[in-house]
């Protein structure tokens, strides 16, 4: 079907780019029209049944209703037991091989040249006519180029500067919060932090911060790619803001630096003088592709992981008085935050060859879904799994950023932020109580809440 | 007793020993040496185990394989002398050696 190759390649010197995005979404519904568009599942809620009535074949963890109904914990503990490398043939999403075992998932993660993460690291595809192009999902040596360009953002020396900008950011939402009274955790504070931190990184206009979390939830929730509540039209929408709002910012900076101002430590000014990726505007996908990665994977990711802590404690009460008596421990928390919330619920491999695995042979062109939330609940690997020890022993040993070359470029910006926010938290407030259980993203792949009420106590004294 | 020396960013020394075989990541996390993370333990997969090997103890170490280099690529601070810890293996040769910690793991 060479016919409907994507439209979106031109030069921006010559169309914006989110024109081009305009025309491509034209041609779509264009190729909808004539029935040659890829067939858009749906996804409607019905009750999971327990994993005890269904046989092996039966089971489909790529049910985007899997988390929010609990069921999770019972469908991969009978997949690790019983069929470690499984087979569903009848997905939604077409057929895939889930890996569940923590062993058996850094074997996968770390073997690129046996497992390829193109096209995408979704059980799905991305939606047709918008197949942004990121590193996450380039093999190497590609990959490793597009990743140096921009991991000095993210890395350590960049990081110790940043530390008291989010410090005081932080604070600034925390002294605002209401105290004694029901209020929406996830809105009030994840959701804001991670737009904060993300219009920090990018020096996005601070004002419409916002707009960055609102792109990268659309950008992951799209119902083909991992079974999400998004739709064609807005994909669209939202894939042309993030155009027009990230070229005026890159054609902003560029001509800072070309009137002779020094660059900024910002994404975009990075991007702007590495040889490798200085004319990346003219790759609109490949630019697209690295904005939307670095929002996305800097977004869902963390906010969950702050909402994801606060339920922990309630759940574990007698954890939130050892990180009373002793806030040392936060450090080794925040990766059992990590480990036990899991954000991201797996990323997905195509096999570059045969490959035995377990008895299993997984064909060359077979998707691969490597389950790092089943691997951070193995016994094989870690000690009572499923509870909550905030002084775990190994607690940075988990699968939650992944391994190997495409390990978590943002870890050490997550795990800084989410120390920050709990020294904070600790020094304001006495309980953080949650009043009723969290509302779930659909999603088979993002892990994580859409609201959770809470109700502070201010510390005494 | 072979033992090599582990020094610090901030200049603090560690003198080690180690029995053959073991790896360097192995000897600084036995003995709870700050700075070298391991996040992997040891499989190549993570670069937390990330340190400086001078020249003159790194030319007997042998070839450094790809998938250690690759790993070592994405290191921020890597230097001429990088390598990483867990992929070092020890043998009587290398008694006295010197490893030094770059400021930050990643
Ligand atoms: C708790 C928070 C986070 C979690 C759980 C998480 C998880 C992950 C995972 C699982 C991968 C893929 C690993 C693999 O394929 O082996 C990944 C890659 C990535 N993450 Fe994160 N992430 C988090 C925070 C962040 C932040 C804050 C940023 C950036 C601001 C970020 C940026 C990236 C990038 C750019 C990649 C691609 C790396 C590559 O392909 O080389 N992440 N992350
Ligand atoms: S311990 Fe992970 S790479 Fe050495």
């Amino acid at each position: 079907m060479k016919l409907l190759e994507p439209v979106i390649e031109k030069s921006t010197a010559l169309v914006p780019m989110h024109l081009q995005i305009k025309g491509a979404h034209a041609f779509q519904k264009f190729k909808k029209r004539l029935g040659l568009a890829r067939a858009i599942p749906t996804f409607t809620e019905t009750l999971i049944p327990p994993v005890a009535d269904l046989s092996l074949g039966e089971i489909d963890v790529s049910n985007p209703f899997l988390f929010r109904q609990g069921r999770w914990l019972e469908y991969f503990q009978r997949l690790r037991d019983e069929s470690p490398v499984h087979y569903q043939a009848n997905s939604p999403f077409g057929p895939f091989w889930s890996v569940t075992r923590f062993e058996d998932i850094m074997y996968v993660d770390k073997h690129h040249e046996l497992f390829s993460a193109e096209p995408i690291i979704s059980i799905g595809p991305q939606p047709e006519g918008i197949e942004i192009q990121t590193f996450i999902a380039m093999d190497p040596p590609k990959h490793d180029v597009q990743r140096q360009a921009v991991q000095g953002v993210v890395a350590p020396q960049n990081l110790k500067e940043m530390e008291s900008l989010i410090r005081q950011r932080t604070c600034d939402v925390l002294d605002n919060l209401p105290v004694d009274e029901p209020f929406d955790w996830v809105d009030c504070v994840s959701i804001e932090l991670t737009s904060r931190m993300l219009a920090t990184l990018l020096d996005f206009p601070y004002e419409e911060r916002r707009k960055l979390a609102f792109w990268s939830d659309v950008a992951a929730a799209s119902p083909e790619t991992t079974g999400g509540t998004g739709y064609t039209a807005q994909a669209f929408e939202v894939a042309g803001a993030m155009a027009k709002g990230f070229s005026e910012l890159w054609r902003e900076k560029e001509a800072r630096l070309k009137s002779g101002q020094a660059p900024g430590f910002d994404l975009i000014s990075l991007l702007l003088t590495n040889e490798n990726t200085k004319d990346m505007i003219d790759r609109p996908m490949e630019f697209l592709g690295n904005m939307a990665l670095l929002i996305v994977g800097g977004n869902d990711t963390t906010r969950n992981s702050m909402t994801g802590g606060v339920f922990a404690l309630n759940q574990f009460p007698d954890e939130l008085a050892k990180l009373k008596a002793d806030p040392s421990l936060i450090p080794n928390m925040v990766s059992e935050i990590i480990r036990w919330q899991t954000p991201l619920a797996y990323m997905r491999r195509v096999a570059t060859q045969d490959v035995e695995l377990h008895g299993q042979t997984i064909k060359k062109g077979d998707k691969v879904v490597m389950w790092y939330a089943s691997g951070n609940r193995d016994e094989r690997a870690i000690e009572n799994p499923d509870a909550f020890i905030i002084d775990r022993k190994n607690a940075r040993k988990h699968l939650s950023f992944g391994f190997g070359v495409h390990r978590c470029m943002g870890n050490r910006l997550a795990e800084m932020q989410l120390k920050i926010l709990w020294e904070e938290l600790l020094s304001r407030f006495d309980d953080i109580e949650v009043l009723s259980e969290p509302e779930y993203v659909q999603s088979n792949f993002v892990k994580g809440y859409t609201s959770m009420q809470v109700k502070l106590t201010a510390k005494q004294g | 007793m072979s033992t090599i020396t582990l020094i610090e960013h901030d200049g603090t020394e560690h003198s080690l020993s180690y029995e053959n075989g073991q790896s360097v990541m192995e000897v600084a996390t036995e003995n709870m040496v700050p700075g070298i993370d391991a996040d992997c333990g040891g499989e190549c997969a993570c670069g937390t185990c990330h340190v400086f090997i001078d020249p003159q103890w790194r030319d007997q170490l042998g070839e450094i394989n790809l998938e250690e280099a690759q790993m070592l690529d994405m290191a921020p601070e890597k230097r001429e002398e990088s390598r990483l810890a867990c992929q070092v293996r020890l043998s009587a040769d290398d008694n006295g050696m010197v490893v030094k910690l770059p400021e930050f793991q990643m």
